[in-house]
């Protein structure tokens, strides 16, 4: 093993810089060095203008996502020591969103999908204090709990080729977590959600390529998610269809 | 938002596909190498008599349109994703069309055997 690995980053100014350049770092290469370290390590000693984006340094807040190599990936959970026979690896800013500088995505465009899901428990009235917490049994927590894990990093969309293609489809998280509440015994708030699922930007626009359940880094699985939202979607189609065969509203 | 109409073609799509993966093997181990073989009245009658029970009429409409609408499912999304510069409007009423035109055809022609 050499004693430095050379760190392509794709540097870019928007409104400055015509186009993404990729700069050379090279930084001293450790086993147990992350990505994301090295690029504190750039900055601290190399170049403080490098800008990226992080905080936990342990896959839990997931601001750190950056495509490594070409593929997206959080950078406080990727070693160095991965790249280490190479002597080099590649870093831009996640795919398919904007670029606010260097490494950091715009991740407006997601933040809005997770919005429109109503990602939060919806109670239809408000139970008073008095009568104590909302309960639930091992088996009903296990229906939603894998899709809570998810961190809100973004890999997922960065992976999806529909959302690069369009980013007004809802995307991978967001229709995750749409599942994950309408799964939960305490909320009430499925019906509100179905309108987002049902449409074309909803579930509809996966076609079930499964690169976002690869790249998860807390193995959600957002594809089997967003499959099981279609199942619940067609369901909600039929009885729709029931309800206007009896001359009921259209919802 | 819009309610998509994607359900229909997405359940057709499904329906479809679990079918092939049910009876595909089966039929083309009948239809293809065990036909051949039998003796040529004797199947003749077989298959003469599953077509004319309702029952029978049902099962091959099934398995004949499920996985006509599966296939083209798949055609028009596989298109979609390759970004084939076509009009994908007109794409898929093609390939949905064309399914519905042979199923409504296949039906036609099992209902008046
Ligand atoms: S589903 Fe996985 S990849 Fe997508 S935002 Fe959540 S944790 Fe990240
Ligand atoms: S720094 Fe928080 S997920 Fe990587």
């Amino acid at each position: 093993m050499s004693d430095s690995i050379a760190i392509y980053v794709a540097r870019y100014r928007p409104g400055q810089d015509e186009a993404p350049t990729e700069q050379r770092y090279d930084v001293p290469l450790s086993t147990d060095l992350s990505v994301l370290e090295a690029l504190n390590y750039i900055k601290d000693e190399l170049d403080p203008t490098l800008a990226y984006r992080w905080s936990c340094r342990m896959a839990i807040c997931g601001s750190c996502g950056v495509m490594i190599d070409g593929e997206p990936r959080l950078g406080c959970k990727t070693f160095l020591r991965e790249f280490a026979d190479r002597g080099e690896l590649h870093l831009r800013a996640l795919d398919n969103f904007p670029v606010e500088r260097d490494l950091i995505a715009d991740v407006e465009r997601f933040m809005d999908h997770l919005e429109t899901v109503k990602p939060w428990t919806v109670h239809n009235s408000e139970r008073p204090v008095s009568e104590g917490e909302y309960r639930q049994t091992p088996a009903e927590l296990e229906r939603y709990q894998q899709f809570s894990q998810c961190i809100n990093c973004g890999l997922c969309y960065a992976a999806c080729p529909q959302f690069g293609r369009d980013d007004s489809f809802l995307g991978p998280a967001a229709l995750t977590l749409a599942l994950r509440y309408n799964l939960d015994s305490r909320d009430d708030g499925s019906a509100g959600r179905m309108a987002a699922l049902n449409a074309d930007e909803g579930v509809w626009r996966c076609t079930f390529v499964g690169y976002c359940s690869e790249v998860c880094p807390k193995d959600v699985d957002p594809a089997q998610a967003v499959n099981r939202g279609k199942v619940a979607s067609t369901i909600n189609y039929g009885l729709n269809l029931l309800r206007l065969a009896r001359g009921e509203h259209d919802t | 938002m819009k309610r998509s109409n994607e359900p229909v073609a997405w359940g057709l799509f499904g329906a479809g596909g679990m079918l092939l993966a049910l009876v595909g093997p089966g039929l083309v181990v009948a239809t293809g190498f065990l036909l051949p073989f039998a003796e040529p009245a004797a199947a003749f009658h077989a298959v003469d008599a599953l077509i004319a029970h309702p029952l029978g009429k049902l099962l091959l409409l099934a398995a004949i349109a499920l996985p006509l609408y599966h296939t083209v499912h798949r055609l028009h999304h596989g298109l979609q994703e390759l970004h084939a510069p076509l009009p994908h409007g007109l794409v898929a009423l093609l390939c949905y069309g064309s399914a519905t035109v042979l199923t409504i055809a296949s039906a036609s022609w099992l209902l008046v055997r």
